[in-house]
């Protein structure tokens, strides 16, 4: 039991999660393309953020004093597309054009085509960097408003996410919040010590992301409760930029797909979208 | 235009100049150093203007993709560091974060070409204007002398948009008049008329350029020579215009042959007026560090190599008659 939101809070957020979980499923049958472990992965992260962490508006996407978010692990756009359709931002049934030509729904986030994208994203490591530009911009001008950035833990290879938590650091940007989709699985990887299971993509990002000087969290990714605990914790420490490691599971909600690198970017077929589905369904009731 | 030159003044203290007057003007304007500040003479505005200032560290990647956050919040990022790290190191995060959302950030690339104090090959930027070139929504400028570099980083200040200026570490004589010179984005300035062949310049090669007309002239050769400030976008009409006037075009550029000014005026050519062109710059070639006369002569990149091969194409001109 959360402190901060009621049970039916709570349980309306996991509603809406499942809801999404569903439209990425369908979005990517229908693409024939696309990634879905990561957007399944991520998926309680960008709804508690875009449902009742962030102060945003639909209905005034470009106004200059909301807060910013940027997916940095761009590769998961299909989770955003899907979060910000249901929260108003673009209509749902334009999920549909996902990846197709002449879509606002490109295959990696393009901040030029749909408003309330706050930035370009894709190749990796990047999106951190802009998310520092955009907290240090804001301190230095003596703006309010807090950014959001969701990084992978595959991500967290790049150099140039260390680069970035240097310089949040050494700039003191406590309103900078990172939340790391940990879900413990990329692309390919490496083999782990017993054959069948893969290396996690990164050894002990708590103690990495301290060391650079920034307040850790570490939370379940999937408990909305916990989430909301940990975004409420940043917004209490002053002086240093916070960072949530939520722990998550990739393909989560989808038996099959859980824990299974292969689904890193395979699509479902008709009868893995039944079962999928299915199995998405029987978690909201239970 | 007259071909006297004033005296020498180096294009990096012209920017430490203008960047901090920038940041007292705009309140838009931030200054980002990838901790070359004493170098590219950023440290002018870290003591005229430190709140303006802001240390990125030796972390090139990173202070692009910051720079990109800044502009996405309605600030006007200038990030400076060497034109060899941040186009070849930071490349992506330009293509990603800065130019393909056509943020408003300016990148400054220090110590371009080869006169780089004596650093040698890691620091010299050879290829920059090739590479920032295939870059859409990327504007690529070359001044070359101190009123151009104040003009076109004003322009930069004025334009919404990624804006990327080569300059050079070393003093070089003055051409331009900073009272009545000016700046057009696409637009090249012609500096001499001439009848018997053109000459095409940027940046620090315009001033070689300038001196090598002289010499043509006193042999009696007549040289058309256009500076482009902007190598993209390329003033189109003018280099047709010119090499429909003189039928022969020479290039000039401190940078390699390879998709560089005298590749840009030769894509011009090839489709809208092909006439015999010469490319003097540096050749398939790694560099080195040496003197800066010992730089120029051995890469060919001189005035005497500009004379040469403008005799040479009104040789081969004549041969086509």
């Amino acid at each position: 039991m959360s402190r901060i939101a009621s049970e039916a809070d709570l349980a309306e957020l996991r509603r809406i999660a499942a809801q999404v979980r569903r439209l990425i499923l369908e979005t990517i049958h229908h693409a024939g393309a696309g990634h879905i472990g990561g957007p399944l992965s991520v998926t309680d992260i960008l709804t508690s953020l875009y449902f009742r962490e962030m102060n945003i508006d639909p209905q005034r996407p470009d106004d200059p004093e909301r807060d910013r978010f940027i997916l940095s692990k761009g590769h998961s756009a299909v989770a955003l597309y899907t979060v910000m359709a249901l929260r108003g931002y673009l209509p749902v049934d334009e999920l549909k054009t996902f990846d197709k030509y002449g879509s606002r729904l490109q295959a990696h986030p393009d901040m030029t085509l749909l408003p309330g994208l706050d930035m370009s994203s894709g190749s990796l490591g990047q999106g951190i960097s802009a998310a520092v530009g955009m907290a240090l911009g804001a301190k230095l001008t003596g703006r309010a408003f807090r950014v959001y950035c969701v990084i992978g833990d595959g991500e967290s290879q790049e150099g140039q996410v260390w680069e970035a938590a240097d310089i949040a650091s050494k700039n003191r940007l406590d309103n900078l919040l990172v939340v790391m989709d940990y879900n413990k699985l990329q692309q390919f990887g490496w083999p782990g010590e017993d054959g069948n299971k893969r290396r996690s993509p990164v050894d002990s990002p708590a103690d990495r992301w301290r060391s650079f000087g920034w307040h850790v969290i570490e939370a379940d990714g999937h408990d909305m409760g916990e989430l909301l605990e940990a975004y409420a914790g940043a917004r209490r420490i002053e002086g240093q930029p916070t960072i949530v490691i939520a722990h998550t599971v990739k393909g989560k909600g989808v038996s099959f797909m859980e824990n299974n690198y292969v689904w890193h970017a395979k699509v479902p077929n008709a009868e893995e979208l039944r079962k999928a589905l299915e199995e998405i369904g029987q978690g909201v009731e239970s | 235009m007259s071909l006297e030159l004033g005296s020498p003044v180096a294009m990096r203290d012209v920017f430490g100049e203008e960047l901090l007057e920038l940041t007292r003007k705009d309140p838009r304007v931030y200054a980002l150093d990838g901790d070359l500040a004493t170098s590219t003479k950023l440290d002018m505005v870290a003591s005229g203007n430190p709140a303006k200032f802001l240390q990125m560290g030796i972390a090139e990647q990173n202070m692009l993709g910051v720079a990109a956050g800044m502009a996405a919040i309605g600030l006007q990022p200038w990030v400076c560091s060497f034109a060899a790290f941040i186009v070849k190191r930071a490349l992506d995060q330009i293509f990603v974060t800065i130019a393909q959302p056509r943020l408003d950030v300016k990148m400054i690339g220090a110590y371009s070409g080869l006169l780089t104090g004596l650093t040698g090959k890691t620091h010299q930027g050879l290829e920059d204007l090739a590479i920032m070139r295939t870059i859409p929504n990327m504007v690529v400028l070359a001044p070359a002398d101190a009123a151009d570099v104040r003009k076109a980083m004003e322009f930069a200040n004025r334009y919404d948009g990624p804006v990327y200026i080569r300059l050079a570490r070393d003093p070089l004589p003055s051409i331009f008049d900073e009272r009545t010179h000016t700046f057009t984005l696409g637009k090249a300035v012609q500096i001499r008329d001439g009848k018997d062949v053109t000459l095409i310049s940027t940046g620090t090669q315009t001033v070689r350029s300038v001196q090598a007309v002289r010499m043509l002239e006193e042999r009696g050769i007549s040289v058309k020579l256009l500076h482009m400030p902007s190598v993209k976008p390329i003033d189109v009409e003018a280099i047709v215009a010119a090499a429909e006037q003189t039928g022969a075009v020479v290039t000039a550029e401190e940078h390699t042959v390879f998709g560089g000014l005298g590749s840009a005026v030769t894509e011009v050519l090839a489709e809208h007026c092909p006439v015999p062109v010469l490319r003097v710059g540096v050749k398939d070639r790694n560099s080195v560090s040496a003197p800066n006369d010992v730089l120029l002569k051995e890469y060919g990149i001189d005035t005497e190599h500009i004379v040469q091969a403008v005799e040479s194409i009104i040789q081969r001109k004549v041969g086509a008659k």
